[in-house]
C-alpha cells in the first residue's frame, strides 16, 4: 500500500502500517545520531528545547551550509541506524517517539520497543543525499551546534512528501530485516 | 602561482569525485535496475535520481562525504614532489568550505571536530613512486557506514581459499542492509595483516566488471558474485537479486604460517575520480 501522512503520525496511523507498505510524510522532522541520542537520554524531558513527540525522528548527519546567517541543507540522506540500537528502546519510550526514518534497520531489541510502545521505522534509500535535501522546504533550528558539530547536532527541518519510505520494521512486530 | 592553481585542480578532483559517479558504476547500477522488481527497484530508482540530482546541482550525492583519501602514483621528477602532500591538504581544506564538504574529521579521543576534514594522518595518501615527470592522483573518499563493516581475519593457511570465501561470504552477509548495498566488495589475500587490508581497498579502485589478470583469483571473484547475490539481502538491505555490483581481489606473496584476508566494503557510491599533474604546473580531472 502507499499513503501520504501527516506528522506527528497518530496511533490509527502506525496501526495501519504494515512491512513493505511505501509512505511519503509531511511534517517536521529531528535529526539525532549517536552523541545526539546520548545527549537526550542524560537530560531531563522538559528541559530539551523542542517536543521530539510531535516529530519523527530521523537518523541523518546532514551536510548543511550557512548562507548569509540561515542554514541550508546540501545533502541529507539516512545514517546507519545500528548504531543506535545500543539506546533506541529507552529513547522511544522516553520521547514518546512514533516515527524513526533511517537506513540499513536495526535490531530486536528496537523491534520489541516498537510492538511495545506502537512505533514504526521506515528505511530511506542509503546515500541519497541530494535527492533528499530537495525534500526539505525550510531548516526550522540548530541545537547543540557549538558542542556536537554540524553531523552530531540536531537539525529541525519541515520535509514535504519526503520518501519514498519503506515500512521497514512496523508496530505489529514484524521487520524485512529478520527474515 | 603554480601553488594556487593545483590547489584549485585538487579542488576540482574532489569535487568530482563527491557529485559525479564514474560510467561503469552508473552502468552497473542501471543494469541492476533492469533486473530488479519491487521494493528492490524503488531504491535503485532512488539511487540513479540522487545521482542526476548531484552531477546535476554539483552538490555531494551523500551527505557522508567520507574520510579523504588519495592513491598518488608520483613522477621522481615532478617538481612538486616535495610540496605534494602540503597541496592536497590545502586543497582539502579549500574543498570542505567551497564543495562544501561535511567535516568528518574528529578527534579520536574526545570526537572534537577538527572543521576542515584534516587532522593526525588525514587526508590519507597512499604514495608510489614512478619514473617521469607526472604525477597521477587518485581521489577515493570513503564513507563511513561501510568502512565500519571492514574485517581483517588471520586465517590457518590449512583453512585453503574455502576458508577465505567462507569468510567473506559471512561478513558480506552480516553487514546486511548495513554498508548501503549494492556494494563493491575489496578483498586483500596475503602480504600481512596491514597489507591484506591496504590491498583490499586498493581493489576498490579498478573499474566495475574488471577481472584479477591471474584466471585462478578472476574465478574466486565470479564465484563471490554469485554466492552474494544469491544472499537475498539486495538493495538496501530490504530484499533482491543485487547484492553486490562487483567483488575485486588483489593477492601478495604471504608468510607460509599466515592467511590474512582483508576485507574492505564500499557502499554504492563508489566515488573516485583522478587528476594527471604535468611538470609545467597544468592539469587534467578525469
Amino acid at each position: 500500500m502507499e499513503y501520504h501522512l501527516t506528522i506527528p503520525l497518530q496511533k490509527d496511523d502506525v496501526f495501519k502500517l504494515h512491512i513493505r507498505d511505501v509512505v511519503y510524510m509531511t511534517g517536521t522532522i529531528f535529526t539525532a545520531r549517536d552523541e545526539a541520542h546520548q545527549l537526550m537520554l542524560d537530560l531531563a524531558v522538559d528541559s530539551v528545547p523542542f517536543n521530539p513527540a510531535e516529530m519523527a525522528l530521523f537518523h541523518c548527519g546532514p551536510l548543511m551550509k550557512s548562507v548569509k546567517g540561515n542554514w541550508h541543507v546540501v545533502s541529507a540522506g539516512p545514517t546507519t541506524s545500528s548504531r543506535m540500537e545500543l539506546f533506541e528502546d529507552r529513547f522511544i519510550a522516553k520521547y514518546s517517539i512514533t516515527t524513526i526514518i533511517g537506513k540499513g534497520g536495526m535490531g530486536n531489541r528496537t523491534r520489541q520497543a516498537l510492538l511495545k510502545y506502537g512505533a514504526v521505522y521506515a528505511a530511506l534509500t542509503g546515500g541519497a543525499g541530494a535527492l533528499v535535501a530537495d525534500m526539505v522546504d525550510e531548516v526550522l533550528d540548530v541545537f547543540w551546534f557549538e558542542r556536537l558539530g554540524m553531523p552530531e547536532a540536531v537539525w529541525l527541518l519541515k520535509v514535504e512528501d519526503f520518501g519514498p519510505l519503506i515500512i521497514a520494521m512496523d508496530a505489529h512486530g514484524d521487520s524485512l530485516y529478520s527474515r | 602561482m603554480d601553488q594556487t592553481k593545483i590547489i584549485t585542480g585538487i579542488v576540482k578532483l574532489i569535487r568530482k569525485a563527491e557529485t559525479e559517479l564514474p560510467e561503469d558504476v552508473i552502468k552497473a547500477l542501471k543494469k541492476a535496475y533492469l533486473i530488479e522488481e519491487g521494493l528492490a527497484k524503488t531504491q535503485i530508482a532512488t539511487i540513479l535520481d540522487n545521482i542526476t540530482v548531484s552531477r546535476e546541482s554539483q552538490r555531494p550525492m551523500c551527505q557522508d562525504t567520507g574520510i579523504q583519501s588519495f592513491y598518488v602514483s608520483l613522477g621522481v621528477d615532478s617538481p612538486y614532489r616535495a610540496e605534494l602532500k602540503q597541496l592536497i591538504t590545502s586543497g582539502v581544506k579549500v574543498a570542505t568550505k567551497e564543495i562544501p564538504l561535511r567535516p568528518n574529521t574528529v578527534d579520536p579521543l574526545t570526537g572534537v571536530n577538527h572543521q576542515d576534514n584534516t587532522g593526525h594522518y588525514i587526508p590519507h595518501i597512499t604514495w608510489d613512486l614512478v619514473s617521469g615527470d607526472k604525477v597521477w592522483i587518485t581521489a577515493l573518499p570513503k564513507g563511513g557506514g561501510s568502512e565500519n563493516m571492514s574485517r581483517l581475519e588471520m586465517l590457518k593457511p590449512g583453512e585453503g581459499i574455502n576458508g577465505v570465501k567462507n569468510f567473506i561470504v559471512n561478513a558480506v552477509t552480516n553487514a546486511g542492509g548495513q554498508p548501503c548495498p549494492p556494494t563493491i566488495v575489496g578483498v586483500g589475500i596475503g602480504g600481512g595483516a596491514d597489507l591484506a587490508v591496504k590491498l583490499a581497498k586498493k581493489a576498490l579502485l579498478r573499474p566495475i566488471g574488471s577481472q584479477h589478470p591471474n584466471p585462478s583469483v578472476a574465478i574466486i571473484e565470479e564465484e563471490l558474485i554469485s554466492q552474494l547475490n544469491a544472499s537475498g539481502i539486495g538493495p538496501m538491505g530490504l530484499g533482491g537479486k543485487t547484492t553486490v555490483l562487483d567483488v575485486n581481489i588483489e593477492v601478495a606473496h604471504r608468510h607460509p604460517a599466515s592467511l590474512p584476508v582483508g576485507l574492505v566494503i564500499q557502499c554504492w557510491a563508489n566515488r573516485r575520480a583522478s587528476l594527471l599533474l604535468h611538470a609545467d604546473g597544468t592539469y587534467e580531472v578525469q
